[in-house]
């Protein structure tokens, strides 16, 4: 290594090979109990159903399996690591005692079907969360069934979509600005509705007279996310609410950045007819590598009637129940009840917080951004000066002039220790950087981040190639991505 | 930090937002509570929640055990607490993992390919249907009334919307597919056929007859899969097109209905029509194998509204789990597994039928099975309550004629004692004396009960 980081090392870390190849007959890590009924035939009870063989797969022992994984797992980066600054996907903590009591065996084991009358403890947490929920977005009724953000704004399109069409006409389009997130698109296509773009501002923001221009009776909603994709505010974000409801549309919000805006403003104040929540994100449920998240959707009274199957209700005894019966419902959207085991963990999340707590967890977080973008500013290009809320988007133009775009630049963050910021995006930014540092972070992580952002700068203009053959330290280096998706190569197979 | 950025006060920064929309006040919500508090609530609301119960219930989520290793291994950080495994050279640790699960997702639904997972098994099936619209350019799906109803209901929701009318068919008195239903429903307007097997009663399928109807009509075949210990035991549906699997019995806990773990299987031909996160092999610069997210060009964050679905977050954390399980039991283990849950049923199948008529008997089954009774199966049920046992899935809802028919399920965790308590009570063979928990009263049987 050039320069010597401050963050990060090179050490050993184990090879481990795929499962497959660590195989052989007669190993094992499992035991039943011995059957206490009599042992069937199953070629008489399943006749040619009968599965005689299951191919390929594993037999290892505990300990093959502990230790392979655990290898696998030395090979991530995670929270539990350092900074993981990826913008619009809040890598925030993901505190402990949420993972001790979503395993509390009651609420681990509860079967979704199980009586209502032994289920209150699981509708409690449901109501609860609910609750906390609306009082923080200022809105009035909410659906915890979506499985993910995405599902989410689904959930919310098809609500707008009934709520269209129960007043006669479902339209046609939805508006989404050009800096918006690639699932609003895909989720207005899934809806059934036409995507018409809408051109940012030179500030950054929804231009209001473009959509005024824009705007008819064709469109039913404008997806806007608040702070948008650059962390920035929307400010005229009420007369949008106002123009999209002065022509009987409605006004959508991706709460992907909620984190800028708990406990400081509620977009039900300012106009939202509608918005899903991401738990896996503001509310510190963990990514888990990929998921599980959970994405609630949050709507105005007038929506309230389409919400998806079944809700929570007080019954008059004043025990809690589920209600399905509900003639205008846009239906179910998940089997079950949504990811309760995120629920449990978002709300143990609030617990903790408290309305102090979670105030000062989105000062913190907007705090930090602005410290980060202090510290880079001029270093990298900064493409809006606009004020940044919980997030910051510089470009990768000063240092494009040497030939190191900002996929070269991540890739070097890498080596220093730390995971890339999101990269590329959003798409109204040539050659984005997007940072995103959450609450979670201590100044002296923050200033390990600003050091090696500026020392990579510095490399660019002493030796771009360096850069540009970054990482040099992790365990394998710019993988062909174009090999893998020329000849795809999904599985494995024994070879022979 | 505040002198470095310049301001005075943090609320300098939140001066973007318009005064009249800033929020002055506390919110309405419970003041902060310390780590043991939060803890105690908890505990409390897992009280309310059955525990300590003994339950019957299967249809769609299944009670099975879940040996320790995957909880100690999927609590770890590097685990935990990475995101999606965009950065191939930080994330090969998740990367591989999905590479072995999408291996042994394939082996074991006997399908060429599987991907990364989806939300659950509903969303997966209604996604499955769409990527069938997708292969073959046709707007209509043919459904199986013995398809897990709430499956129906999300299919249902997203057909809506997508203009895909949906036609239903029936099943006959052995629980399976109406095939001659089956025939003249399936036209050549139809994308594909769905069905699930083993079916919502625990039945399994004639895979292949259901096949060539559909083959016949150039629709694909989709087999849904709620119960993913069945495949230990039951021959997998190689003629299907597409798997939508459930795989929530592979050590996911119950968790009162997620998440869980939907993923896709497929044959090789289809990959480029299916929705979701996929991971593929390929060589680093210096000749080293690794994993990399491929075929990114069918998803959302490149091809916007163009996409095969708007799926971003899927559940790869559970889908880390069901992998343990499935690296745990491996290719004895699950048939073992299997064989026991199929043993168990069998046992409390015939026991049942000594005092009820146990429906759908033409057909195999596999851990789960379908009770008549005289009495209606929520008073019975709210008896059983009594006795801390939940007892099966009152079908009625679902299926007004099954009127009196409840869903049974067993697993290998139901031990023999169970079952023969459970027929004790539910027959009204416990002598009073042993009766003395609480019974409910009449009008509240219903709520109880759902």
């Amino acid at each position: 290594m050039k320069h010597m980081t401050r963050k990060a090392t090179r050490h050993i870390s184990q090879n481990e090979g795929l499962i497959f190849e660590k195989s052989s007959p007669g190993k094992a890590a499992w035991k039943l109990p011995p059957l206490d009924v009599p042992e069937v035939d199953t070629a008489k009870l399943l006749g040619k159903q009968e599965r005689k063989d299951l191919g390929d797969m594993p037999e290892v022992s505990e300990i093959e399996i502990i230790r392979h994984f655990t290898r696998l797992s030395t090979w991530n980066y995670a929270i539990d690591l350092g900074m993981y600054p990826l913008g619009s996907c809040t890598m925030k903590y993901n505190p402990r005692v949420n993972e001790f009591v979503a395993r509390v065996e009651g609420l681990a084991n509860g079967h979704p079907y199980q009586p209502e009358k032994i289920s209150q403890g699981a509708l409690q947490i449901m109501k609860t969360l609910s609750d906390c929920l609306l009082e923080i977005t200022g809105m009035d009724a909410i659906t915890l069934q979506p499985a993910a953000g995405a599902h989410g704004e689904l959930t919310g399109l098809l609500l707008v979509r009934a709520y269209h069409q129960s007043k006669g006409n479902a339209r046609k389009k939805i508006l989404i600005p050009d800096s918006a997130h690639g699932t609003n698109p895909a989720t207005a296509a899934t809806a059934g509705y036409a995507v018409e773009n809408l051109k940012s501002n030179d500030r950054g923001m929804v231009d209001v007279a473009a959509l005024a221009a824009q705007m008819n009776e064709e469109v039913a909603a404008l997806m806007v996310t608040n702070p948008n994709t650059l962390g920035v505010f929307e400010q005229e974000i009420h007369k949008i609410a106002e123009l999209m409801h002065a022509k009987g549309g409605l006004l959508y919000m991706d709460g992907a950045n909620m984190n800028a805006l708990v406990a400081k403003a509620r977009p039900g104040d300012f106009g939202v007819d509608v918005m899903h929540m991401n738990l896996h994100k503001t509310f510190s449920t963990p990514h888990g590598g990929g998921g599980p998240g959970s994405g609630p959707v949050a709507v105005k009274k007038i929506l309230a009637p389409f919400l998806p199957t079944p809700v929570v209700i007080t019954k008059p005894d004043g025990t809690l129940g589920f209600e399905y019966n509900r003639p205008q419902s846009v239906g179910r959207v998940r089997a079950f009840y949504g990811n309760f085991g995120m629920f449990i963990r978002a709300l143990a999340y609030i617990f903790a917080n408290g309305p102090d707590g979670l105030r000062q967890t989105t000062e913190d977080a907007v705090l930090n951004a602005n410290y980060i973008r202090k510290g880079l500013d001029g270093v990298y290009d900064l493409p809006y000066s606009t004020p940044s809320m919980h997030e910051v988007v510089f470009s990768d133009k000063l240092q494009a002039k040497k030939g190191v775009k900002t996929v070269d630049l991540a890739k070097r963050l890498i080596d220093y220790g730390f995971h890339p910021y999101t990269m590329a995006f959003p798409l109204i930014v040539h050659g984005a950087l997007m940072i995103e540092p959450t609450e979670s972070e201590p100044k002296e992580e923050l200033d390990l981040f600003i050091e090696a952002m500026k020392s990579i700068a510095d490399e660019v203009e002493e030796d771009p190639q360096f850069v540009l053959d970054a990482p040099h330290n992790t365990r394998i280096s710019r993988l062909d991505e174009t090999l893998a998706a020329r000849k795809p190569v999904l599985r494995w197979k024994p070879e022979n | 930090m505040l002198k470095a950025i310049g301001i005075r006060s943090v609320d300098e920064l939140f001066s973007p937002i318009p005064t009249e929309y800033r929020l002055t006040r506390d919110l309405a919500i419970s003041r902060q509570m310390a780590e043991s508090e939060i803890v105690d609530w908890f505990k409390q609301r897992a009280k309310e929640n059955g525990e300590g119960y003994t339950s019957f219930l299967g249809a769609g989520a299944y009670f099975h055990y879940r040996p320790v290793v995957i909880d100690a291994l999927v609590q770890r950080g590097e685990f935990l607490t990475s995101y999606t495994p965009y950065q191939a050279e930080f994330a090969q640790g998740t990367l591989q993992a999905i590479f072995e699960f999408q291996t042994m997702i394939s082996e074991l639904t006997g399908m060429d390919l599987a991907n990364a997972s989806m939300y659950d098994g509903s969303t997966g099936a209604a996604e499955a249907v769409m990527m069938a619209v997708r292969v073959t350019g046709r707007h209509s799906a043919v459904i199986a009334r013995n398809l897990h109803p709430e499956y129906r209901e999300v299919l249902n929701t997203y057909a809506t919307h997508q203009a895909i009318p949906l036609k239903t068919v029936s099943f006959t008195d052995s629980g399976q597919i109406d095939l001659k239903e089956l025939e003249t429903a399936v036209g050549d307007d139809a994308a594909c056929v769905l069905i699930q097997s083993p079916n919502f009663f625990g039945t399994i399928e004639d895979v292949e007859a259901i096949a060539e109807i559909a083959h016949k009509r150039g629709a694909l075949l989709i087999v849904s899969i709620a119960e993913a210990v069945s495949l230990g035991i039951v021959e997998p549906p190689r003629t299907a097109d597409i798997v939508a699997m459930e795989a929530q019995s592979f050590g996911v806990p119950l968790g009162f209905g997620g998440p869980y773990c939907g993923v896709l299987a497929t044959k090789e031909k289809f990959v480029r029509q299916m929705p979701g996160r996929l991971v593929g092999q390929t060589v680093d610069k210096h000749g080293k194998r690794g994993f990399v997210l491929t075929l990114a060009t069918r998803e959302q964050h490149i091809r916007r509204e163009k996409a095969t679905s708007n799926i971003c977050t899927n559940q790869a954390l559970v889908a880390l789990m069901v992998n343990i399980f499935m690296t745990v039991y491996g290719k004895i283990g699950l048939r073992e597994l299997a064989k026991q849950n199929l043993a168990k049923t069998a046992y409390a199948a015939g026991q049942f039928s000594k005092h009820a008529k146990v429906l759908f008997a033409g057909a195999p089954r596999f851990n789960e099975f379908v009770v008549e009774s005289s009495e209606d199966p929520y008073a019975i049920n709210s008896r059983l309550l009594g006795h801390k046992i939940v007892g099966g899935f009152p079908l009625k809802k679902f299926y007004p004629e099954l009127k009196n028919a409840a869903l049974w399920c067993c697993t290998e965790l139901t031990t023999r004692s169970m079952i023969d308590k459970a027929i004790d009570a539910a027959v009204g063979l416990v002598a009073e004396s042993e009766r003395s928990a609480p019974r409910m009263k009449e009008t509240e049987e219903h709520e109880v009960a759902r």
